[in-house]
């Protein structure tokens, strides 16, 4: 077990160090920073010390090696644009992006899994029609609509919930959080909607099928024919069962919509790190962009090794595996 | 009246292009403490008698017609919920494979105390020690230890010892053994029976035991019944199904077992194959296939009559028997 972990720690590394690498290469190919942060009027001078302060007149791979060793010290220089260090930038960001990315999973697992054992389980009711036909809806639906079409209800026809931005937050430290305000909590309820429905869906219909096809089994068969009831058949029998490719698929998402929660993010202003992507890319703040795709395969990476070592408590049959 | 009657149970399967007739009115009884036995190529109904007994049918299959009593009471037209109480506690079931049978991801020990508890009023710790000691029942070793363990830590044959420790912790009257040994090693398939037959005589419980391997019934029932095509063939005491069988298919049957004392140099068999559901002949649907069919035998279809020491659904075996002539 111990090994294993030490194992996955080894493989993430140069895993980490590939991606330092393209989001270093960013730097050094992608756009002008220099003509971006001086504007139109400015000297040779101006130019020359500007490139000389960001390190780029330096080589290429003295460049990549001052990059690794300031990103371990968590130092990712300048934003172009805000002219403040990366780290702070994201740091403060990074709160709002997991408290709703995080909101969304909840919901989605929450939800997506009943619903999923439900119609698994009763696939011909009325309702289970109903869920799968919704669950289409989620599906096909691009995020962006879903945000839209909600703030157009529950924000502006309805007025019960804000259609932008973060509500009152409360300061811990480094971290802020809307969890603990009233109008925190309503202005997260929208925005974990639309990031949460795709994923709800898809857990829905992958629990679907799993729960269909574990039903099925002879062991789902051999415990009905010892007279165990219904519910120890559906809930424990059958769901934990079906929780190996649920685990991979909602731990995979998780990564996803911290990553990619960017849509949202925008469609609510929400001030999360997504919505500083956004914002960044505009203008080509190219530190600020490539911090991001770091912290995001960060992310990946420490969500996959979380998955694995889920599997080991779920499936008895890997913890032995390990062990002989 | 035995502990199970069966009368006229009729099995059928809606389809699209009809309604097909799985198993067509058969009739037996199984005795408290009797081992039946249940033979039949592929397909004969065999493990679709015992999944009607038990009440898991897989849809769309559904009794169409027929009565199934236990213990005199029927039990063919109880819902899922009021079946439930049966299964395990009073009709227990052993399948075929225990590689696919046992969960997974629960302890053996879980599974038994589970099913115990499921139908007896025993404390946590009551249950474990009983757990503990039916794996010792079923010979399995250091079941102290073992009761902890998951299914895949066990061989397949440890495994069939753990399922039938399963069917029958709840102290069922009557076991459905499904092919309890098709899927094991052949070396470890005597031991199974002997488990089974052991710990059932002892416990005075009755058993179906569902088979195609004539050996196995010869040494552990005390009756057979022959299917094909959805029927009983034949039904009678083991020692004269085996020695002097009437039905012409049963007799094909006993003459397939090769004899270790003769060379032979080619195995005898019954020439054809089983008609499928959906075209199954007029008459006797043994008559394409049979040596001894007469035109009575393509034109009706034979119900069970005496035929020597057992019954047959043979109009020339009862013919035979009427007049003596052997």
């Amino acid at each position: 077990m111990f090994a294993f972990i030490v194992s996955r720690i080894l493989q993430a590394i140069p895993v980490l160090l590939i991606v330092g690498f393209i989001s270093f290469a960013m730097f050094a190919f992608v756009g002008d920073p220099v003509t971006v942060m001086l504007g139109q009027d400015y000297t040779e001078a101006q130019r020359v010390a500007l490139v000389a302060q960001l390190g780029l007149d330096k080589p290429f791979f003295v460049q990549y090696g001052n990059f690794v060793w300031r990103a371990l010290h968590g130092d990712f220089g300048m934003s172009y644009r805000l002219a403040r260090p990366v780290g702070g930038l994201i740091a403060e960001r990074l709160p709002a992006t997991l408290e709703l990315a995080l909101s969304a999973a909840l919901l989605a697992v929450a939800i997506g899994v009943p619903m999923g054992v439900f119609t698994g389980i009763r696939r011909n009711a009325v309702l289970s029609r109903l869920f799968m036909l919704f669950s289409l809806v989620g599906v096909s639906l691009p995020t962006f609509l879903i945000g839209i079409l909600l703030i157009l209800f529950f924000a502006v026809q309805l007025g019960w919930l804000p259609s932008f931005g973060r509500g009152e937050v409360v300061q811990f430290q480094h971290w802020s959080t809307g969890f603990l305000t009233s109008s925190g909590r309503r202005a997260l309820i929208l925005p974990a909607i639309t990031l949460g429905l795709f994923q709800m869906t898809l857990i829905l219909r992958l629990v679907r099928s799993e729960m269909l096809e574990v039903m099925r089994s002879d062991y789902i068969k051999f415990a009905r024919a010892r007279g165990i009831s219904q519910r120890s058949i559906h809930f424990r029998h059958a769901l934990g069962n079906t929780l190996v490719p649920v685990i991979t698929i909602v731990g995979l998402q998780l990564g996803g919509l911290i990553a990619f929660s960017i849509v949202t993010e925008t469609v609510f202003q929400w001030p999360g790190m997504g919505l500083l992507l956004v914002q960044s890319i505009g203008v080509a703040d190219i530190p600020v962009m490539s911090a991001y795709l770091l912290l995001i395969a960060l992310v990946f990476v420490t969500i996959n090794l979380a998955v694995d070592l889920l599997y080991f408590t779920v499936d008895p049959r890997l913890r032995s595996g390990g062990k002989r | 009246m035995g502990l199970l009657d069966v009368i006229d149970l009729t099995v059928e399967f809606p389809t699209r292009r009809g309604t097909l007739r799985a198993l067509d009115a058969i009739s037996f009884e199984i005795a408290p403490g009797e081992i039946l036995g249940v033979v039949g190529e592929s397909g004969a109904g065999k493990s679709l008698t015992g999944a009607a007994i038990i009440g898991l049918l897989e849809p769309p299959g559904r009794v169409a017609a027929g009565q199934i009593l236990f213990d005199g009471k029927r039990i063919d037209r109880l819902s899922s919920e009021q079946m439930r109480p049966l299964r395990g506690r009073h009709i227990g079931a052993i399948f075929q494979d225990p590689l696919t049978t046992l969960n997974p991801l629960i302890s053996v020990g879980r599974q038994l105390t589970e099913t115990m508890q499921a139908h007896l009023k025993l404390s946590d710790r009551d249950a474990r020690t009983r757990a503990v000691k039916w794996l010792e029942d079923v010979g399995i070793p250091a079941a102290s230890e073992r009761v902890d363990a998951y299914p895949h830590e066990f061989s397949g044959g440890m495994r069939q010892r753990v399922v039938i420790a399963l069917a029958l912790c709840a102290e069922p009257r009557l076991v459905i053994a499904d092919e309890p040994t098709t899927a094991l090693d052949v070396s470890i398939q005597a031991q199974i029976i002997a488990l089974i037959r052991n710990l059932t005589q002892s416990h005075g419980t009755s058993v179906m035991l569902v088979t195609h391997d004539m050996g196995v019934i010869a040494e552990t029932a005390d009756r057979v019944a022959v299917m094909y095509a959805g029927r009983i063939a034949e039904i009678g005491p083991v020692r004269d199904v085996v020695l002097s069988p009437g039905h012409p298919y049963t007799q094909g049957l006993m003459g397939s077992i090769p004899a270790l004392d003769v060379r032979v140099d080619r195995l005898r068999q019954i020439d054809g194959s089983m008609p499928r559901l959906g075209s199954i002949p007029r008459g006797c649907a043994f008559n394409p296939r049979c040596v001894k069919a007469v035109a009575l035998c393509r034109q009706e279809r034979p119900d069970l009559m005496p035929a020597g020491a057992t019954l047959a659904a043979c109009f020339v075996a009862a013919d035979l028997a009427a007049t003596g002539r052997v």
